[in-house]
């Protein structure tokens, strides 16, 4: 009996082995879940952050580079090994509760198999840490790279990084980026973003419980080299950008230069502006919400963002739209009695001679001649109405490039305000208006919005004799040819080239003799107009639009500077030394220069109610 | 007569077998860089301790094998003595009291006081009066393993000391009413099915059960008592099951029976061992990760790797083939020595070799099948596998000693049975 019960046991040996045997078949080889587990717990992919393309001005000057920002990582699911909590917290500077709050938010907030302990480590930091990095398993640094800048200068045309939004990461297509990379948010490092950023590179390794690298996953055949992106090279020329900015210092306002026959943009200045790197990854925290609550706006781009009406700026375009659609003639005169009469009202002009030719009245900005020369046009009889004229004239100002977006290579640009006629229906009734409720547009008043960049490229339109190219501050891009066919693209105004020529005489004659003629530079041939723009809010704003020299024009400028009054003692000053700073003409006597921008840089004409609460740091360092 | 003293070739070939496949593991499991060799760590020792065993196996096959027979309770005695010891100058490790540390060693009496247990038992099972129907020979036998048992259970080692349950196999074996047997499993059975369902239900089922076979047997009357007596002893016990888990089982032990019965998960607390366990051996595939290539076992997720956990190096690096060529293995040496014992003509080496015979499978059962989640949690190590002085040299002895035995069986002329 005893024997058989030895027979039992083997079999019942076997049974078991038996089971175990196929227990290990079904969790080895049938099911494929466990692998999938094993990796996703010892497999980690480490992301290699490229070099950002850097920024190089238009005599190839660096003007932007790559910094490293260290962000000291954990491990998740964490697991410090041997961690000596107190000794790590000394070296972090950091107390125990801190530690612990640091940790349970990294619990909260892992994603992929870590999460960030400390962001943004300094320097000293990261090498002090590095040192003692192995004994704190489970902590490691991932290394990214910000910004930073040789000039404290073109804060607005390069813009800023920062991590990328949720927003941005829901609607991105390619699905390149993850939380907390970085991406352009503004000025020209979102507009070339995707040429700036390079593409990132991957390394796959295995780690162990602690989340140290234990070895490359495959011999590194899956890893993915990160490559460098593209280096742009700026049109501006960042001598004449910061010689702009002190021009502009402690002024509200902004400056804008184009190369008239190339579209490309030599300076683009938005004051109050602000010290790029204080707005890096590293620094802007702590500056953002100063920037935010000073009410003269530094972070707003001035430039593109803000449209002003262009006053008397506008009257050469005036004097082109008229001169094209026939309501004036080269030869047209329009008598003026220091007012233009409108039923009972009385549309004020300032003093000058009576009769007003079309030179004149650029030269000493007559605004009876652009009333009248606007009734005519809206009057004109090839014109079924009123409304009709009215969008011929405005179809002439879009040709321009006014009420639209130009396009350019910056973000945050506005279209400005050019209405359409339905504005005026609903204002008045569907064909109850007339030239007398939209005369002030006449002289660059009323329901008209320039942004300075528009200002800007109307002289360019006008040095151009008719054309512009869209403007825009990146005329290279490493490895790659050509920049965007946009900004390759001329586009033409509707007004003849021949009607260009009495205006330009209008314009030179303001310099010589008109209203800009106290500023005038020897030497150099400026067609130049004034305009002194007003401002329900406060005092007038100071206005000027230029191109130089006349004969072969090399600089079309555009300059507003806000609440200061006459065109002609701020705007004009600033804009003939920017052109004669460009030019190198040297040509005013240097004493006269020497006070000249001695009396500009100085001023301060901030309004009174916004100095108290200015926040001057945001420029320093 | 000429005597023949050959140790069995198989046997010992598995025995290398078995002891490389685990030189190997423990090596693995300890890797950290190419500088490290098979002779430095744990593996180093590990083939220490296999040496120290072969020495002690010469010794062994010099010695007469009567020797063992008439000085068995010599073996017993003061490795019972060491266990009463330990309790008082042993060393707490990971909350055990089971080791004496002697020098740089430590010794876990608990590993050779199975190979003593061998001894008692066999010289009680052979002692020419013992019967199973005595109850006085019966207690005695029982107090032979439960005595070492209890003393381990005392250290704080629970899992060893279930080991002892294994010689409950070469008593089936050597007369024991199989019924005993029986209830075990139906007890096991009481016992899952009370944890899975619950009291209430499983009384409800019970007593659902008895009304109906009631039902079906009314017409004859003998059956009733014996049948409600049944009942009442299965509800009863089912009760007390519930009440020992929740009272008297500590929360860490309720929870390691839980997770494997899947009444819980819990990856990250009772459970993950076991977790961490399955994915190490699971993601071996077929033909492994390839040797020194484990993922799992050099990233230290599975805690014990060398240990207790050592099965899942084999099934991660070595996949389905090693894992089912180890535990081939471990099945043929556990085949050979039942038959081993089969062959033996003195009762006492028959009983001694089955008793290693019940230890090895009990061993196997327990320690594989909690790697693969089929078992709970208990920490009984992997013999000639898991790293490891006191259970490599102990288990050595004890192979060695039954080899010796089984060698000199043509020296006894009698066969008893």
């Amino acid at each position: 009996m005893n024997r058989h019960r030895s027979l039992y046991i083997s079999i019942a040996v076997v049974i078991i082995g038996s089971i175990y045997i196929l227990r290990l078949f079904q969790i080895q080889v049938l099911d494929d879940s466990y692998k999938n587990t094993a990796e996703r717990i010892s497999l980690r992919k480490q992301t290699i952050y490229p070099q950002r393309g850097l920024i190089f001005d238009r005599e190839h000057k660096l003007v932007v580079f790559n910094e490293p920002v260290y962000d000291l990582m954990v491990s998740v699911p964490i697991r410090l090994g041997g961690i000596d909590t107190n000794s790590f917290c000394g070296v972090l500077g950091i107390d125990r509760p801190e530690f612990d709050t640091r940790l349970a938010k990294a619990k909260k907030s892992s994603y992929r198999g870590k999460a960030v302990f400390m962001k943004n480590v300094s320097n000293r930091l990261y090498a002090r840490m590095q040192e003692r990095l192995y004994e704190f398993k489970g902590l490691f640094f991932e290394i990214r790279r910000d910004r930073n800048y040789k000039y404290n200068s073109s804060a607005h045309v390069l813009g800023y990084l920062g991590e990328v939004s949720k927003n941005e990461l829901g609607t991105q297509e390619d699905d390149y980026y993850e939380q907390g990379d970085y991406v352009g948010k503004k000025g020209i490092e979102r507009y070339y973003e995707d040429e700036l950023r390079g593409m990132k590179g991957e390394k796959y390794f295995y780690v162990d419980i602690h989340g140290v690298n234990k070895g490359s996953y495959k011999e590194g055949k899956l890893d993915i080299e990160a490559i460098d992106g593209h280096n742009l090279g700026l049109s501006i020329d960042i001598d004449l950008q910061q010689y702009g900015e002190s021009l502009l210092n402690n002024k509200m306002g902004s400056i804008v230069a184009i190369e008239p026959n190339t579209g490309e943009v030599l300076a683009l200045i938005s004051s109050p502006f602000y010290n790029p790197a204080n707005f890096n990854i590293q620094n802007r925290g702590s500056y953002y919400n100063r920037a935010i609550q000073d009410p003269t706006k530094p972070i707003f781009n001035r430039a593109v963002s803000a449209p002003y009406p262009p006053g008397s700026t506008f009257k050469p375009i005036m004097a082109l739209v008229g001169l094209e659609d026939g309501a004036i003639t080269p030869a047209t005169h329009f008598g003026c009695p220091g007012y233009f009469r409108l039923g009972r009202r009385t549309i004020k002009c300032h003093p000058h001679p009576f009769s007003t030719s079309l030179e004149r009245s650029i030269a000493s900005s007559c605004n009876t001649y652009y009333c009248n020369t606007f009734k005519n046009m809206m009057q004109f009889d090839k014109y079924a109405n009123t409304e009709e004229a009215y969008l011929s004239w405005r179809t002439y100002l879009e040709s321009f490039g006014l009420g639209n977006k130009l396009g350019v290579d910056i973000s945050s640009e506005v279209r400005g305000w050019l209405k359409e006629p339905s504005f005026y229906d609903k204002m008045h009734g569907k064909g109850r208006w007339s030239y007398a409720n939209i005369i002030s547009l006449s002289f660059g008043q009323g329901e008209l919005g320039l942004t300075p960049i528009q200002i800007a490229n109307l002289a360019a339109c006008i040095a151009n004799r008719g054309y512009y190219y869209t403007p825009h501050v990146v005329r290279q891009i490493e490895n790659i040819d050509e920049i965007p066919e946009e900004f390759r693209t001329k586009h033409y105004t509707k007004v003849s080239a021949k009607n260009f020529d009495p205006v330009i005489a209008g314009m030179l004659a303001v310099t010589q003799s008109g209203t800009g003629a106290g500023v005038a530079i020897k030497g150099i041939n400026i067609g130049g107009k004034t305009g002194t723009v007003q401002n329900p809010h406060g005092k007038n704003h100071s206005a000027y639009m230029a191109f130089a020299p006349v004969e072969d024009p090399k600089i079309a400028i555009a300059v507003v500077v806000e609440e200061a009054g006459y065109g002609a003692t701020w705007a004009a000053p600033i804009a003939h030394l920017m052109i004669e700073h460009y030019l190198q003409a040297d040509s005013v006597t240097e004493s006269s220069k020497m006070y000249l921008e001695t009396r500009l840089k100085e001023a301060n004409l901030i309004p009174l109610k916004y100095r108290s609460q200015r926040d001057t740091s945001l420029y320093g360092n | 007569m000429e005597t023949r003293s050959r140790i069995d070739i198989l046997s010992l070939f598995l025995y290398f077998a078995i002891a490389i496949i685990g030189i190997a593991s423990v090596y693995s499991a300890t890797y950290e860089d190419g500088s490290m060799t098979l002779l430095d760590g744990r593996s180093g020792k590990q083939i220490m301790w296999f040496g120290a065993s072969l020495f002690v196996g010469i010794i062994i096959f010099i010695l007469n094998a009567n020797f063992f027979e008439v000085f068995s309770w010599y073996f017993y005695v003061p490795l019972m003595l060491l266990l009463v010891v330990v309790l008082f100058i042993g060393a707490d490790i990971n909350g055990a009291r089971s080791w004496i540390k002697i020098g740089s060693f430590s010794i876990q009496p608990s590993e050779f006081a199975k190979y003593g247990a061998a001894f008692a038992v066999s010289s009680v099972l052979s002692s020419i009066d013992f019967s199973f129907n005595k109850r006085m020979d019966v207690i005695k036998l029982f107090a032979v393993i439960a005595f070492p048992a209890i003393l381990i259970i005392v250290q704080g080692d629970t899992g060893s000391a279930l080991v002892f349950a294994s010689f409950i196999l070469v008593f089936y074996r050597e007369g024991l009413s199989p019924l005993l047997l029986v209830l075990g499993i139906v007890a096991i059975f009481i016992f899952v099915l009370t944890l899975v369902i619950g009291f209430s239900y499983f009384a409800i089922t019970a007593l659902v059960l008895f009304l109906v076979f009631t039902a079906f047997t009314y017409t004859n009357k003998k059956m009733l008592i014996p049948s409600l007596s049944i009942m009442a002893v299965v509800v009863l016990f089912s009760l007390s099951v519930q009440f020992l888990f929740d009272n008297v089982l500590q929360k860490h032990q309720q929870k390691r029976i839980q997770v494997t019965l899947n009444l819980i998960e819990d990856n990250q607390g009772a459970g993950y061992n076991v977790n961490q366990s399955k994915i190490a051996i699971g993601s071996g595939g077929l033909a492994g990760k390839g040797f020194l290539n484990g993922s799992h076992t050099k990233g230290n997720f599975i805690p014990e790797q060398t240990t207790d956990f050592i099965f899942c190096t084999i099934g991660e690096e070595g996949g389905w083939l090693l894992s089912s060529l180890t535990i081939t293995l471990f099945m043929l040496f556990i085949l050979r020595l039942l038959y081993l014992a089969s062959r033996a003509k003195k009762k006492f080496k028959r009983i001694f070799i089955l008793s290693l015979a019940s230890i090895f499978f009990f061993h196997l059962l327990i320690n594989v099948g909690m790697t693969i989640g089929l078992m709970p949690v208990i920490g009984i190590p992997l013999p000639l596998i898991s790293y490891g002085g006191s259970s490599i040299l102990a288990f050595g002895i004890f192979i060695f000693t039954a080899l010796k035995m089984d060698a000199s069986r043509d020296e006894d002329l009698t066969s008893e049975s």
